[in-house]
């Protein structure tokens, strides 16, 4: 039997039960756009593959309970200590089990990986807009998976129940505890009585390893249907329309090279694993409330939340026989809170400030919607500042400064610095688009002196390419919304504070450095 | 306005390049050649990784310039298994980037809005289906079935009720009680003042029947830090004086902002600093919070010395211990 | 004798006696210096002390005061005892180069004798603690590693951090890092409480106990990292950071390739 032979009587098989070949025809023709910022979406993906492939792994040796044993394993600097029966067994994971360590360290590189790419991929998709619509729902679902994504890392470092995670579980309850009303109830209902107590570990192991990966797979499968329905946005330029989409297809390109790029994350993140140490938690001890570490500090991805924490003013209300903290809630659920909610509602924010209803396929290049820019790198700064001072400590042993400085620094940073960032991008965006600008109508600067017959010294441009002149100008450049205060009539409208906000804003939104257009480049022959 | 204005023209997808492979057939083979070459330095990785599991034991160590001595096995294991996956996706990426297709194909786009005729016909479907439910005329299915799904969904929370017991005041008390003595952390022997001396720490934990099996849910609130000054750099009020003892004093170990261990005892300037968010605490003016998010200052421990010398508690403590709560009800 | 001074005149007669002679009194030297260190008898000690009295007043007294009592700048010596003097000056924390945030562990400038004698001297102003004997330093012996973790995390571990790899405190102090520590020195910053370190005295924290501290110390020091470079052992911050940098950072390298033309 010949491939064909063969392939056609599986296909025959399958079809004649499914009905497969008509959808799996048009599938494996899908087209997809090639560009390298369009992968990281997909290390984020992999990354998820991984965390299932080496969690399933470590499920198979991993005692989520609390109870208290002593250690006999071959590891002599805790021997004959107590300790709770999860940190023996991650300990036994790490030290008896061939391969143990090995996938202990893949699963938390893949975590930070995962993260880094979420981020990465939010920060692409923000600033190519590739949240406008049709997408927006994509964008909201992609929020919640950072959202899941933080608290399920969260979930699974703290698992081996060491010093340095147990240690952040007890910042968890004491954030739980200070709900007001029903904070204590429900700390006590989550860790079942007291801190640390003996429940906590096990249920967030079925937070962990169940109810996250399976909230994971539906919204991961959401989202990709999502892009593989609505079909993957493209960056403009030649040939590149709105209403096409131009690349290659899924079978045999689009396949290898993303199926290969699996196996690249895969190798990434075990070569990571095997020459960088991390989470050594047999370095920390076994987790007790009477210890702490200098130094102590979440993962990355709560870095910004702990410096947050870090830098509150030591703010609480007490009145009437109650306490509200406000130290705590605010760094720790208020500010997160609007920062999470604002972020997913950003595309019905954009799409009021600047009244656009239509859909949008292709991409923005960043310097052509200045606004947003500016507000992406004044979040980005916002983060980092908070980030800063949630590892104050170790820049300050490093680098020879004060948790103090550091300190004043960022309470003063967070609130100063993202504004300068705000318009020094602002201006960025503009002075390039500028630059294109000059680019289009006088062409490329080669450096190449030319003595005119008069004496005059000129230097040569050179023309650019119809291809890069079109990508250059194929922007959109939309006037800013007509919302006059007063209608036809000279009767004030209704809503006018809200439009006189909104008429601001988009006017703020849609400076813009005018683009070329073909008259423009007319006029500029007959120089 | 850029309606009026003439926009550049697209000049259409560039033309195609063809890459070496796709005209050369020497390029081609040498190209296939490289891609096995990538899938062949895998199968070593995958080889490595085999010898690794099997035959090096776990006690050997390797130096590796920039990362010192490594244990072989590890290395072996992760090293291996980090060359077999990634060679096997540098194969497959080199295979398509120089051998499969790479012209560029365009495909349509559709409008998502479905025609005028589907989305009235659907409106249709929906509204007769709604009527032939009945829903819209019987008003007390409609409320009945309200009613019982809403009460329907209270069971789960019912059913949620045992997760745990319900605080009380628990989070007020600790085991601290008056005539308990201090014992140390870990040793649990008992303290006698002239143990201590001036500059000196120690880290202290009720005494009780049982020191083998302290709960940690205990120790979350038992833990104290035992310190002695001169008695003349305190600046106290009389009643914090009066809970000293030949300057001892002694503070819950718990931090009052968010509960990780207070500690850190610098013995020069006499504060205390919780590593988890810098709160600062001054032990001459009882713990009072100098820099940092801490609302509180530490709560003191009322101590004083036996016949024999060895410290106790005289009271418990005056407030709840560890982080705030909606229902404490202090300062 | 007149075979030697048949080769008095000889061109290599020079050289050889300088070199002869150097050998001669360096050997001399040792030998004599060396029995000088094992006879410690009353005499010598009191040498010893005004030895220590003379390298003092040339090289501490400055700020620590002629007789030691201390000043605006420097505390006073009297009390401290032999081994916080061995501590700070083998340690090369005395004298102190930078007035500015603490003393940092530098290259001593006193060698073993000089400091023996410094600390004979402040020693003599008032008792105090006392250099450990090499006998009640046998950690390998009398300490037990995994208590000696134990009381590590409970006692050291909050300034000096998980695996003695030091820590920040308040105003630019710093508990500093345990690596590479001689034990008699751990010991002696133990009993004495250097600067912001406070004391812990021998019925806190017992001989044994701090005997098994300095095993454990010792043991993380020689432990190697199992699971590849080990990254500072200071946690999360350098693990993000390098999760950023090389893995990401690998990653969108190959992404890059993967997206470019081929030739």
């Amino acid at each position: 039997m010949t491939v064909e032979h063969r392939l056609g009587s599986v296909a025959n098989y399958v079809d004649e039960r499914t009905g497969a070949a008509a959808w799996m025809k048009k599938n494996l023709q899908k087209v997809f756009p090639d560009h390298w910022s369009f992968l990281l979406g997909e290390v984020a993906l992999y990354s998820f593959i991984i965390l299932l492939l080496s969690g399933t792994f470590l499920t198979f040796w991993f005692d989520p309970s609390q109870r208290e044993v002593i250690y006999e394993g071959s590891y002599e600097p805790l021997e004959g200590l107590k300790m709770s029966a999860a940190y023996a067994s991650t300990l036994n994971i790490s030290f008896e089990v061939r391969g143990g360590l090995l996938m202990r360290q893949i699963h938390h590189w893949a975590a930070l990986i995962f993260m880094s790419a979420i981020v990465a991929h939010l920060l692409r998709v923000f600033f190519t807009g590739a949240f406008r619509k049709p997408r927006e729902g994509n964008w909201i679902i992609g929020i919640g998976l950072l959202t899941l994504g933080i608290v399920e890392g969260f979930l699974g470092y703290s698992l081996p129940d060491d010093l340095l995670s147990g240690t952040g579980i007890r910042i968890a309850e004491a954030i739980i505890q200070a709900i007001p009303v029903v904070g204590s109830y429900l700390a006590y209902f989550a860790f079942g009585g007291a801190f640390p107590g003996e429940a906590f570990i096990p249920r967030i192991y079925t937070v962990h390893v169940l109810l996250l990966p399976g909230a994971f797979l539906a919204l991961i499968t959401a989202h990709l249907m999502m892009v593989w329905y609505q079909k993957h946005t493209q960056f403009p330029g030649p040939g590149r329309t709105e209403k096409n989409v131009v690349g290659y297809p899924l079978m045999p390109t689009y396949m290898a090279k993303a199926g290969g790029f699996f196996f690249i994350v895969f190798g990434v993140t075990a070569f990571l694993a095997a020459v960088a140490s991390i989470n050594p938690i047999w370095l920390y001890g076994p987790y007790t409330p009477g210890q702490i570490s200098a130094g102590s500090q979440p993962d990355w991805y709560m870095g910004w939340l702990d410096g947050l924490v870090r830098m509150a003013p030591p703010l609480e209300t007490h009145a009437f026989g109650h306490t509200i903290s406000w130290n705590i809630l605010i760094p720790g659920l208020i500010v997160p809170g609007i920062l999470f909610t604002g972020m997913a509602l950003y595309p019905f924010i954009e799409s009021w400030i600047t009244g656009d209803k239509r859909e949008h396929h292709l991409l923005d290049r960043p310097r052509n919607a200045p606004n947003r820019t500016a507000l992406g790198a004044m979040s980005l700064t916002f983060i980092l500042v908070t980030l800063i001072n949630g590892g104050n400590d170790i820049i300050a042993t490093h680098f020879d400064l004060s948790i103090n400085q550091i300190m004043w620094g960022t309470r003063f940073g967070v609130f100063i610095l993202p504004p300068i960032a705000f318009v020094v991008t602002k201006r960025l965006c503009l002075s390039l688009q500028r630059a294109d600008r000059e680019l289009v109508l006088h062409g490329r600067e080669t450096g190449t002196l030319l003595r005119l017959p008069h004496g005059e010294f000129v230097e040569v441009h050179e023309p650019i390419s119809p291809e890069k002149a079109y990508l250059l100008t194929s922007h959109e450049q939309a006037p800013p919304l007509e919302l006059p205060a007063v209608d036809g009539h000279g009767v004030k409208r209704a809503g006018a504070l809200r439009n006189k906000l909104r008429s601001r804003m988009s006017i703020a939104n849609a400076e813009q450095v005018t683009k070329v257009s073909a008259d423009d480049l007319k006029e500029i022959e007959h120089h | 306005m850029s309606n009026e204005i003439e926009a550049i023209k697209d000049p259409g997808l560039p033309a195609h390049v063809h890459r070496k492979a796709d005209t050369d057939p020497v390029a081609a083979k040498r190209a296939e050649r490289q891609v096995a070459i990538l899938f062949a330095i895998s199968a070593l990785g995958t080889i490595l990784l085999i010898v690794s599991y099997l035959f090096i034991p776990d006690d050997v160590f390797i130096f590796i310039p920039v990362m010192g001595d490594q244990n072989a096995h590890q290395l072996g294991l992760g090293l291996g298994m980090a060359i077999s996956l990634f060679f096997i996706g540098m194969g497959a990426i080199h295979w398509a980037k120089t051998l499969m297709p790479d012209t560029e194909v365009v495909a349509q786009r559709h409008e998502f809005r479905s025609p005028d005729k589907d989305r009235k016909e659907f409106v249709e479907a929906v509204k007769s289906g709604v009527d032939a439910s009945g829903l819209g005329r019987r008003s007390l299915i409609k409320r009945s079935l309200g009613a019982a799904l809403g009460l329907s969904a209270l069971s789960p929370l019912l059913l949620l009720r045992d997760l745990g017991p319900l605080p009380g005041n628990e989070l007020e008390k600790t085991t601290w009680k008056s005539g308990t003595y201090l014992v140390t952390d870990p040793g649990n022997r008992r303290i006698k003042s002239s143990d201590l001396e001036v500059g000196s720490v120690a880290q202290v934990l009720p005494e009780i029947a049982d020191p083998e099996h302290r709960k940690l849910s205990d120790i979350a609130k038992d833990a104290v830090l035992l310190i002695r000054l001169r008695p003349q750099e305190f600046n106290l009020e009389p009643d914090r004086l009066a809970m000293t003892h030949e300057g001892i004093i002694a503070f819950s170990k718990i931090c009052s902002h968010m509960g990780c261990a207070v500690a850190l005892y610098e013995q020069q300037t006499k504060h205390l600093l919780c590593p988890c968010h810098q709160s600062t605490f001054d032990v001459t003016r009882a713990a009072k919070v100098i820099f940092g998010p801490s609302a509180r200052p530490l709560p003191q421990l009322d101590i004083t010395v036996d016949s024999e010398g060895y410290l106790f508690a005289r009271k418990p403590f005056s407030e709840p211990v560890g982080p705030s709560f909606w229902e404490r009800d202090s300062q | 004798m007149k075979r030697i001074s048949r080769y008095r005149r000889h061109k290599a007669a020079g050289p050889f006696l300088l070199v002869f002679a150097l050998l001669a009194i360096g050997t001399t030297f040792n030998v004599a210096s060396a029995v000088t260190e094992t006879e410690a008898t009353v005499a010598d000690r009191s040498v010893l002390i005004e030895e220590g009295r003379q390298i003092f007043l040339k090289g501490c007294s400055s700020c620590h005061g002629l007789n030691a009592e201390g000043a605006q700048i420097a505390p006073s010596l009297v009390g401290v005892g032999a081994a916080s003097v061995d501590f700070q000056v083998g340690t090369g924390r005395m004298p102190m180069a930078d007035m500015s945030t603490q003393a940092m562990r530098k290259e001593p400038i006193y060698n073993a004798e000089e400091t023996a004698a410094l600390a004979a001297y402040v020693a003599s102003l008032a008792p105090g603690p006392e250099i450990p004997a090499e006998s009640s330093l046998n950690y390998e012996r009398d300490g037990n590693t995994a208590e000696g973790g134990e009381l590590f995390r409970n006692n050291c571990a909050m300034c000096h951090n998980f695996a003695g790899q030091g820590g920040a405190l308040t105003q630019g102090k710093y508990a500093p890092t345990l690596m590479g520590v001689e034990p008699k020195h751990i010991y002696e910053a133990m009993v004495t409480g250097p600067q912001s370190m406070p004391v812990f005295s021998d019925k806190t924290l017992t001989p044994a106990e701090k005997l098994s501290i300095i095993k454990w110390i010792k043991s993380a020091e020689q432990e190697p990292n199992l699971g590849g470079a080990s990254l500072g052992r200071i946690g999360p911050v350098t693990e993000g950071l390098l999760g950023w940098v090389l893995g990401l950072g690998m990653l969108i390298g190959v992404a890059v390739w993967l997206a470019m033309k081929a030739k």
